[in-house]
Formats: structure tokens, sequence, C-alpha cells
């Protein structure tokens, strides 16, 4: 909660900077303000707090929070050029710390009302942002449409919410798991509500058959941007659909986990198998991003004793191992002008430090050991499997298989194919500890994953 | 403790050798290798031969799981070990006279493959072992597709996709048996065992499917054999000899400890099929090697026949089968590096492997023609030469599973001395021609290599007991679990 005080402060000080003219300080203050928000995160572990029953500070919400602001902290160092441009410099900062402020509600909601504020924090930014690069026309489009589709998507979820109300009589979590299993919500309207939100949700994770705004939306947002979306709102989304599904609606799986089973079993599929055919490297990684949905609807399928654990390991893991793909994505889409498979030929002979790193992360991606991919990829199929789900294990397993397709081709590129320059691409200095650190945290995450499988 | 230095001193030295720059690369390279070797000496020096597992190791890894770094070393591991730290520097010395470019990347590459390899020799829980199966995938992936020959982007991705493919099965058939395992489940090597034990046979043979595939890619058994080929020609040399020498074991050994006690029942269930399997990939890749040009691709599929003999005798459960397995892994390792070695040496003299274009190169360096004639006669098996321990015991435990495969499993002996002797006369008897008149003298260290290979090569086929004596306790308690666990 203090975290969330202290992001809410900082978005209002982005404001502020425009009329007190500190601009230039403003970078350092918001990468200080998030380390102090990770240590008043910490605090809370352990403390269960709960604020007018609308938010709930369990241990669950402390991890994600945490894995939310470490992950904005590499993304802000990666986006650094984004917040270089005069003109728009406190309006970017305030969207972003906004749209944080969101997700950390959605991952700490306890009543059905915070979760639709928080889901609207972090999706009315990242609508603006979508479009910040306003002379861009394919910016544009990614806008508009994640808007139009947003609002569908938020009209889904409102209209369950609504019809939830009306069975239950509440909108507080607690109080309609009590009615679930009081048994006084078996009604139609109850299943319907529930089979809404579900839709809603899924749009927000981009499940299929309701990816579709993803790969536009993805390819068309500034690199940066893009990176921010299919990391922390993924994970926000995730931890959001999680907390909602994984306890209230736990006791009537049998109206939705039919559902969940087939659109896992899409969504790893399409994912995967579009991606392929894919030649811009953002738009793979739009389709990658849709697969990796599909890994931990696996885990929210199951629905055990691991489920929580293995999403929070397996969002960490995939965030970690995104935000490294998207800044060398970034890096090289900048010096080579297009994000073109083709544009990573030679990156070994010109920038092996690139090369190298960006090479552990797709392994990462693709779920190799040792990496952290591996791990958070191990640990979800256990899941899986100890819910009995095997056919869906099975389908996961020659899902992953066609994505090492996908992002071996990239290897490829970059180690066998020549380069039609022979210039290294420039590197600032802080992208290149940026990246080294990233590359270290996925080798030690495979390696002793204890610490974060520990937490829930 | 030795068992981890054992494990992470290639890691480390591979590393190391990523900040050297210049010719001494190599040098360094071969030092570490030979420490490493040095290292296995000193274990196997203070190794009690019987059948305990000794040097171990057991560490809580991923403790919420029942995740543990547990290693230790038996009798099939030292072998294995020995194997592994002997082939490397040999290797390492075949690359002396090639100039790869980027030469610490190679040479790093091959020392952290080696660190993978001994780890899964070594290890003693699921999980470790998968991580360091896959591990030893990464190195050589990258060996061959940076150093290798023509076509290699496709081919090494076809190879990389396989056996991934095949061990992502494993996985599953791993995570199985640890969801059976009592409690808070463990990976350790003993509960998986008494709960693959404690299946029924309808699971076991589940499991048996799942783990028998991700080690018939590795070794590879027919049908699942397709990439080798292609992959073994296209590798650099060094790679040819990581995969054929030591990486194919990473498959045999996998079948004796984490296949045959995991899921008795299961191999006896499917025990014809297998064999059945085996065997014709014997005769299948036997007469495909007869009809080959390329002298390196005859090899490779030398190689399938030889291994998938291996396979048989293994499946078969007895004590000649699996002693004979453990003695032609070994065999197999140091000949099949000799070979392409030898493939080596012909093709950067003549530019060519294409055996018709070649003859007459005894009349030129009678000194290369006899070492080859050492290294082919331990490849048929000739008596008094290490591959005829192994492969007699192998004939011998298949025979008891089932004399008529057995006997068509012998096919493979004459007909591999029909591939071999046939090349052999085509490639150094005969009239000498233009390509092969100016055949070099051999190099000091071509000459160490194949000196080293061919004192191997007699000594232990006239006096195998040293090495039986290693492996065979360790061998009659594994089966002697096996026939508890049969209910023999």
């Amino acid at each position: 909660m203090k975290a969330l005080v202290l992001l809410s402060s900082l978005g209002v000080i982005a404001l502020l900077a425009e009329i007190f003219s500190f601009k230039k300080l403003l970078y350092p203050i918001v990468l200080l303000g998030l380390v102090t928000a990770f240590v008043l995160n910490v605090f809370d572990w352990d403390t269960n707090h709960t604020y007018y029953k609308m938010m709930q500070y369990d241990n669950y919400a402390v991890a994600f929070t945490g894995v939310i602001i470490v992950v904005a902290f590499l993304w802000f160092i990666m986006a650094e050029g984004f917040f270089k441009e005069e003109s728009n410099l406190t309006d970017h900062f305030a969207l972003v710390l906004f749209a944080l402020v969101g997700a950390v509600m959605m991952v700490s909601y306890n009543n059905m009302a915070m979760l639709f504020l928080g889901i609207e924090i972090l999706s009315i930014p990242m609508y603006i942002l979508a479009g910040s690069s306003k002379s861009d026309i394919s910016s544009n489009e990614a806008a508009f449409k994640y808007l139009i589709m947003g609002a569908f998507a938020t009209g889904f979820l409102l209209f369950g919410i609504a019809l939830i109300y009306g069975a239950t009589g509440s909108f507080d979590l607690s109080e309609i798991a009590d009615a679930v299993s009081a048994g006084t919500a078996s009604t139609a309207i109850f299943s319907v509500g529930v089979l809404l939100m579900l839709i809603g949700m899924a749009f927000k994770v981009s499940a299929a058959p309701f990816h579709f705004w993803a790969p536009d939306v993805y390819q068309g947002a500034p690199t940066v941007i893009t990176a921010f979306m299919s990391t922390i709102v993924k994970t926000a989304a995730f931890a959001a659909f999680l907390r909602l599904f994984s306890t209230t609606f736990m006791e009537v799986s049998g109206t939705w986990m039919n559902v969940v089973w087939v659109m896992a079993a899409l969504t790893l599929l399409v994912g995967n198998i579009t991606a392929v055919v894919q030649t811009s490297t953002k738009r793979m990684l739009a389709y990658s991003s849709v697969a990796h949905a599909g890994y931990m609807l696996l885990a929210l399928l199951a629905g055990n004793d691991y489920s929580n654990s293995a999403i929070l390991f397996y969002a960490a893991a995939y965030s970690i191992g995104s935000i490294g793909t998207f800044c060398i994505v970034h890096i090289i889409s900048n010096a080579k002008n297009g994000d073109g498979v083709d544009s990573f030929n030679g990156l070994a002979k010109t920038n092996p430090f690139l090369a190298v790193v960006m090479t552990i992360a797709l392994l990462s991606l693709a779920g190799i050991p040792p990496t952290a991919g591996f791990f958070a990829k191990y640990y979800i199929f256990t899941s899986a499997f100890v819910a009995g789900n095997v056919g869906l294990v099975l389908i996961a397993i020659i899902a992953s298989l066609v994505g090492v397709y996908y992002y071996f081709r990239l290897i490829i590129a970059m180690y066998f194919k020549e380069s039609t320059s022979t210039e290294a691409v420039p590197v600032e200095s802080n992208h290149k500890l940026l990246l080294l650190f990233i590359a270290i945290i996925i080798i030690v995450m495979g390696l002793f994953p204890d610490f974060v499988i520990k937490l829930l | 403790m030795i068992t981890l230095l054992l494990i992470f001193f290639p890691l480390v030295a591979g590393l190391l050798l990523l900040f050297v720059k210049g010719p001494q690369v190599k040098t360094l390279a071969l030092g570490a290798a030979i420490l490493e070797f040095a290292i296995a000496v000193f274990a196997l020096g203070h190794f009690h031969q019987d059948a305990t597992t000794q040097f171990e190791w057991n560490y809580a890894w991923v403790q919420s799981l029942g995740i543990t770094f547990h290693v230790g070393i038996d009798g099939i591991s030292m072998l294995l070990v020995l194997l592994t730290t002997f082939l490397v520097p040999v290797i390492i010395l075949t690359s002396f006279k090639t100039e790869h470019k980027n030469p610490s990347a190679f040479y790093s590459l091959i020392l952290i493959m080696q660190m993978a390899l001994v780890g899964v020799f070594v290890s003693l829980d699921g999980f470790l072992f998968y991580v360091f199966w896959e591990l030893a995938l990464i190195p050589i992936y990258f060996i061959c597709l940076l150093w290798g020959g023509e076509d290699r982007a496709r081919i090494t991705f076809k190879f990389f996709v396989y056996t991934l493919a095949g061990s992502l099965f494993m996985l599953g058939g791993l995570i199985y048996l640890y969801l059976h395992t009592p409690g808070g489940h463990s990976f350790d090597i003993a509960a998986l065992y008494s709960a693959g034990q404690s299946l029924d046979v309808v699971h076991q043979g589940y499991v048996f499917w799942a783990m028998f595939i991700a080690f018939a890619v590795k070794m590879p058994v027919f049908p699942f054999h397709t990439w080798q080929p292609d992959t073994y020609t296209t590798a650099p040399t060094q790679g040819t000899m990581m995969l054929s020498g030591i990486m194919l074991k990473m498959g045999t050994f996998g079948v004796i400890r984490w296949l045959l006690p995991l899921a008795p029942l299961g191999v006896e269930k499917y025990a014809n099929l297998a064999i059945g399997l085996a065997v014709f990939g014997v005769v299948y890749a036997s007469c495909i090697a007869i009809v080959q040009k390329d002298f390196k691709r005859l090899i490779a599929y030398s190689s399938i026949a030889h291994v998938g003999l291996i396979a048989a005798g293994i499946l078969s459960m007895n004590t000649q089968g699996v002693q004979g397995a453990m003695i032609q892994m070994l065999s197999h390792g140091v000949n099949v590096v000799g070979l392409f070695f030898i493939v080596d040496l012909i093709q950067k003299r003549t530019n060519t492997r294409e055996i018709a274009a070649l003859g007459g190169i005894r009349n030129v360096n009678p000194q290369f023609a006899f070492l080859f004639l050492i290294v082919l006669l331990g490849s048929v098996a000739l008596p008094l030469t290490n591959g005829f321990v192994g492969e007699f015991l192998l004939l011998n435990g298949v025979y008891q599973f089932n004399p008529w495969m057995a006997g068509f499993a012998g096919l493979s002996v004459i007909l591999g001395a029909v591939y071999m002797l046939r090349s052999y006369q085509s490639i150094m008897l005969g009239e000498t021609n233009g390509i092969t008149s100016s055949f070099a003298p051999l190099e000091k260290s071509e000459k160490a290599v194949l000196l080293i290979i061919c004192a191997a090569i007699i000594v232990f086929g006239v006096f195998p007991k040293p090495l039986t004596d290693i492996v065979s306790p360790a061998v009659d308690q594994l089966l002697a679990g096996l026939r508890v666990a049969l209910g023999h």
C-alpha cells in the first residue's frame, strides 16, 4: 500500500515538474522513487493489511508488486531515450507512473470496483502511450485499435461485474465467494457474469481468440511502449486474472474450466505457429507474447498449490527476458531503420556482446536450461501435470518446439548470416550495464530459482 | 568434493579461456583438459572397486520442490568420466594443425560441453540430470553452427530440434515419476527408482517410451537416426568427435542409469520391439554404409550400427549385455575418434573425402597406413583389439535374450568388415594417383594422437581386466536390483 501511495505521488510530482521546471531532475527522482517503493513494498511482507475491504495487501500482492517494480526499474533504464524529447517529457513520465499505479491496484484488489479502477488506470495511459509517436501513422493506428478494442473488453468486463453483483448482491470478493459456497449464487446470471468477465480478462492478457489486437498494437507502438505492454501490463493482468479466478470463482470452476482449457490450447498453438511466419521481429515477439500467455493459462487452469508461485516465476522470467530482447530490438531497429529479422544478420561479428545477451534472452524465452525460462516452463508443466491436464501439457510441449524454431531463426541470423555492413552498432553504456545485468539475472534465476518460488 | 571439481573445473577453464587471445589458446585448452584427466585419474586412484557410490555430494538446491544437487560416482559413472576426460584432450590435440577462426570461443565451448557431459554421468538427481543433459546440447549446437561445413544452419537446427523434442518427452516422464514419489516429492534417484518400480506394467510402459525416445534420439537408434549422418558429416571434425565419441554415450548411459531401474517392467514388456528396432538399425545402417561414397558419412553410418548393438545389449538386461555395453562404449568412443581423425587427416591433405577418388596412400606414407590399419581393426572387432571384447559380450548378451536376433545382429560384424576393409583397400592400397601422390607425412601432434589411440586399442584389447573390474560390481548390483524388481 505504501508503494502504491508513493507511486501515485511520483506521478503527481512528474506533472508538477512542468510547472516548477525541474524536468532534468525527473529521471533520477523516478529511479530513486522506484527503489524506495520496492523497499517500502518489502516492509509490507507478511503484514496482510486490508484497506476498508477494498484492497488487500497479502503476500500475493506484495510479491507481484515487487516483480512489477523491478521490471519497471529495468524498463526505465531501457527507455531512457523515450524521456529525452523536450516537448512531452513530463506527460510520458506521468502516464507511465500512473500506469504502474493501475498495475499495482490490479494485483492487490479485493473488490470488483478496485479491479475495474485498476484496469482503467492502467489502460488509459497505455492507449495514449501507444500513440505517443504522433507523426508515425502506425503508432496512431495502434493507439486507435487498442482504444476501441480495449473499450469493448471493458464493456464485457463491466457487464460481467454487473451481472455478478445482481446474482450475489456484492462487489466484495470474499462476500461473493461466500455467496457462491452458500449456493445462493448458482444462477444462470452468475455463470454468464463469470464468462463475460473471463472474456474481459482474456482480452487483457491477449489470450486467443481475443488476441487480435496484440500484434498490430505491439508492432505499431514505439518499441519501448511495446516492451512495457508485453511485460508489466501482462504481469498485472495475469495477477488480476488469477486472483479472481483462483479464489472467488474456483468453486464454480465447472462453468469456466473447459473454456479456459480451449483458450489455453488455442493461445499456445496460434501464438507459436503464427510467430513462425513473421518477418518483423517486433511482430514476432508480439505473437510470442501471446504464446507465453498460453503457458501461464496452464497454471491458472491447474488451480493448485503450485499455480500462484508458478505464474509469479513465469511472469518474472518472461518479463526480464522480454525487456532484454526488446532493448536489443530497440537498439538495432534504431541503428538500421528496420526491425526485420535480417537486420540481425551478422550481429555476432559486429556486436558480439549484444549477440550473446540476445542469445541468452532468447534461450530463456524458448525455455532451454540453465535459464530462468526453462525453470519457469518446468514449473508450469509440473503444476499442470499435478492437476491432471496431461493433454494440455503435450500441446504445450509441441508448442515449445515450434517456439524454438522462431527464436532460433534470430540466433541463426546473428551467428550464421553475413551482415551487409561491418560497422558495429553503437550501444550506450547504460544499456550495456542493463543487458549485462539481465543476462546475469536470467542465469541466476535459472540456477537458483528458490528465492523466487518460495515467496508464494 | 572431487566430483564437484570434475564438473566445474572445465567450466571455469572454459570461461577463462574466453579472455585469452592469440596462439597460446590451444596449448592452454590442452593443458586444462589434461589437468581434468589428471583429476579423473586421481579419483580413480581413490576409488574403491565395489558397487558403492563414492565421492557423493548432496546439496539442497531447490528445497521447496525437492530438487537436490546430488552427484556421486559409481563404477559405471567412473568409466564414462574416464572416457570423457581421456577423449577431450585427445580431441583438442587433433585440432593442433587446424586453424579455427575465433579459437578462444571454440575451445571454450568444448570445455563447457565437457562440464555438461561429466555432469550427466555423475548426476544422482533427475532434475539435475535433465539440466546437464540439455546443457550439453547448447555448446555443440554452436560448435556445429559456427565452425561447420556446407548447409550447416539447416542441418544443425534439425539436430537441435530432434534432440530437444526427445528430451522434452524425458522431462515429461521424469515429472510423472516425481509426482509419484511420496510426501513433498523428490527428484532424488532412489526416490524415482522406487516410484517407478511401484507402478504397474502399463504405466511403466508409458515411462519406458517417454524416456526411451530421448535416449534413442541421442544415440541414435533406428528410426530416430535421421539427424545423425548429416550432422556428423557437416560438423567440424572436433564437433563430430565430441558427438560420436562422448555425447552418444549420454544416450546409452541414460538407458542404464535412468531407464532400466526406473521402469523394469516396461523395459521387459517392450524389449522385443526396442531390441528389434536396435538390431534392425544395426543391419540397416551397415548396408547403407557399404554404398557410401563419402568416407566421413560412411563412418557416421557405422556409428549407428555400433551403437545399435550397444542398445540391444543393454536392453537384453543380462550381465553379458550390460557389461559388454560398458566396454563397447569405451572402445567405440576411442575408435570412432580415431576414425574421424583419419578422415580429417586425409581431407586436409587431399581436399577430398570421396573414397573412389583416393588410392595408394600406403605407397606414399606407410606409417600412416599402419596406424590406420590398427584403428580399423579395432573398429571391426578383430580379436586382441578393444573392439572384440565388447562386441563378443554384446552378441552373447543378445543371444541369451533371443538367438535369432543375435544371429541377425551378428551380420554387423561381417558387414562392418566389408565396408571398412573395402574402403581401406580403396583409399590406402592400389595405385597412387594425382591427388594422393603428394600425401604429406604426419606432423608430430598428429602422430601423437594416432599413437595414443592405437595404444589404447591394443592395450585394452589384450588386457581389458582393469576396466571390467571398475564396472562389474556396479553392473552386478544393478542387475540384481532389476531381478528383484522383475520378480525373477
